[in-house]
């Protein structure tokens, strides 16, 4: 057996909640600064995820030693959403899966980390995304090996809400649920806003967590930044027998830069220098740059 | 490598869908890790008796080739050797960015098993029928392209699939096939088999087309043309050295396909032939055009697929 990552705990005894969220501060600054350096990137897509990916990684819900991120009894986290690489990345060398340097060669030719996942060149990654849709069908694979091993590990597979558009995800939402795969999570990263507008003036496919349920998918709606909520949610679904489970997490795409987030036009478009430095004073509650 | 002097008498095996059938149900009690992903027609891909004797290693996900090749590729990766299975035409043209970006960009160990290829299918029409799979399983990186003949080197393409780490695509007909191999021959992925030898010309060819090119040499050598025949069960990778022999020892090349003109069979040997040893080329196969409903002997007849096109053909390129 994997021994479980250790999470941080406060004193009493559950995860460190203000460690968590720092940490997931301090990720956001790398997810801007490795974009702004690469010059391009999603970083508004990886914002909306973090705070989900740092309590999956360091909340002590991902059974995933970061020494042997290959153990066959691992639970998997596969990032649907390929785009959101950068806040995987950043979670990946928090993990100590991968270093902390390598963060600085995003998309730069001979780096493994690609704009997109590629689970051949990098440690941690559990599938090669980036054609959005087909991240859940791959886990569902994984459920089945797993129940078919003995093995108990969970997976979960976190899409983006523009990418539940894609018709393949439903087709994998229908044979999730008709398998009874309860060893199967999905993650929806419902920040709201897709590449060419926001998701309603899109495809206006609301309200989700009903959709899920009728395919007989036990479902949990949060807020996708609230820390505590988050953990509770990933509790919640790990005791759910017989069904597979969705987190549906209203998030917000560039979440903790005001002027990011604000601005659904920053899909795929790194900040500026400048505007990393206000970026990251903001982050930090520190006054404004002249 | 063996060459026989004997008349070709057509003498119907089975269907290399029912050998690929009853292959894999055998092999699966040796190889724990064979599970099959199907697409609700494994009756008709026969991958159902491979479910019947191992219900818990079979998973049907429906009408929904995306997923299931999505699935299959999450097996793999966990360990499985997933065979993934449906009618070519739906497995490679529904699900060709699955294939793409969940199997041969991470070069996972999934086996595509495509049936109903070719135009041979019949009735059913031009939706049922594959007459592309070549070009597109043959334009995923990293990807074995296995054509077996007939029955014999069905079994053994399923042997040689199942060994091979790696993706595999393997082309499966639903008509009962012409026997070209002995019962029990071993197929090396890679390697080409020379079933007759002649000094005129080579017939290359795969698939059905393989017992037409047999019957062919018969026809040429009553007129006094020699041919080789060569067997190419493996479209990638493809036995060049063989087309080198083919083309130093006998000058002209005729490919027989049962596919489109473009991206086939012809296709890569006319590209190493022509970077290797440049001969005159000829061509048997669909053109570039879609087939119709009607029997599976009146299709290969009206749209040229037939040992008496093989010969005309031949010697067409002969007199080049």
């Amino acid at each position: 057996m994997v021994t479980r990552a250790s999470a941080p705990h406060a004193s009493d005894g559950g995860p460190d909640l203000v460690l968590l969220s720092s940490t997931a501060r301090r990720l956001r600054e790398d997810i801007i600064a490795m974009t702004t350096r690469a010059g391009s990137g999603h970083p508004s897509s990886s914002m909306s995820a973090i705070d989900i990916l740092v309590a999956l990684y360091k909340g002590g819900i991902l059974n995933l030693d970061p020494s042997h991120p290959s153990a066959p009894d691992r639970d998997r986290f596969i990032l649907s959403k390929g785009h959101a690489a950068p806040a995987l990345y950043a979670v990946l060398a928090e993990h100590g899966v991968i270093s902390h340097e390598s963060l600085d060669t995003l998309r730069v030719i001979g780096s493994p980390l690609e704009g997109h996942p590629n689970m051949r060149r990098l440690a941690g990654v559990e599938a090669s995304t980036g054609s959005l849709g087909q991240g859940l069908s791959i886990g569902l694979g994984h459920a089945f090996a797993g129940h078919l091993d003995g093995h108990g590990y969970r997976t979960y597979v976190m899409c983006g809400d523009g990418e539940m558009q894609e018709g393949q995800v439903w087709e994998a939402i229908m044979s999730a649920a008709h398998f009874n795969a309860d060893n199967l999570t999905l993650i929806v990263d419902h920040n709201g806003a897709q590449q060419s507008n926001l998701l309603p003036r899109v495809i206006d496919y609301r309200p989700l967590a009903a959709k899920l349920r009728a395919f007989e998918w036990h479902v949990e709606e949060i807020d996708g930044h609230d820390m505590p909520a988050i953990l509770k949610a990933f509790d919640s679904v790990r005791a759910v027998k017989g069904r597979p489970q969705a987190i549906v997490a209203h998030t917000v795409k560039g979440k903790g830069v005001s002027f990011v987030e604000a601005d659904w036009a920053y899909h795929g478009k790194p900040l500026t220098a400048s505007e990393q430095v206000r970026a990251f004073a903001e982050l930090r509650g520190e006054p404004a740059p002249h | 490598m063996s060459t026989s002097t004997t008349p070709f008498v057509v003498s119907l095996g089975a269907a290399t869908r029912d050998a690929f059938g009853i292959a894999l149900r055998d092999l699966g009690h040796s190889e724990p890790r064979i599970v099959v992903v199907d697409g609700d027609v494994a009756n008709s891909t026969r991958t159902e008796w491979f479910g019947q004797v191992f219900p818990d290693r079979f998973f049907n996900v429906g009408i929904a080739e995306s997923n299931m090749v999505g699935v299959a590729a999450g097996l793999a990766a966990s360990g499985k050797i997933p065979v993934v299975s449906s009618f070519a035409a739906f497995l490679l043209c529904n699900a060709y960015d699955q294939l793409r970006m969940s199997v041969a960009f991470p070069h996972l160990n999934v086996k595509v098993v495509g049936t109903h290829a070719g135009i041979s299918i019949g009735e059913d029409g031009p939706s049922q029928m594959a007459i592309e799979d070549f070009a597109l399983a043959c334009s995923l990186p990293g990807f074995t392209v296995i054509v077996p003949a007939d029955e014999a080197h069905a079994h053994a393409a399923v042997r040689a699939m199942i060994a091979h780490e790696g993706p595999v695509y393997l082309r499966l007909g639903r008509p009962k096939a012409p026997r070209v191999h002995e019962a029990g021959s071993t197929l090396e992925i890679g390697k080409a088999y020379q079933l007759r030898d002649g000094s005129d010309l080579t017939i290359v060819a795969c698939g059905l087309m393989t017992a037409a090119a047999l019957e062919a040499h018969d026809a040429l050598a009553a007129k006094g043309i020699h041919a080789r025949v060569l067997d190419f069960p493996t479209i990638r990778p493809l036995d060049v050295e063989a087309l080198v022999r083919a083309s130093r020892d006998t000058g002209h090349i005729l490919v027989a396909e049962e596919h489109l003109a473009h991206g086939g069979l012809g296709s890569v040997v006319a590209m190493a032939v022509g970077s290797h040893h440049p001969c005159k080329l000829g061509y048997v196969n669909l053109g570039n055009r879609f087939a119709e409903s009607g029997t599976p002997e009146a299709l290969m007849e009206t749209y040229g697929l037939t040992a008496p096109h093989v010969v005309e053909a031949a010697v067409k390129l002969v007199a080049k």
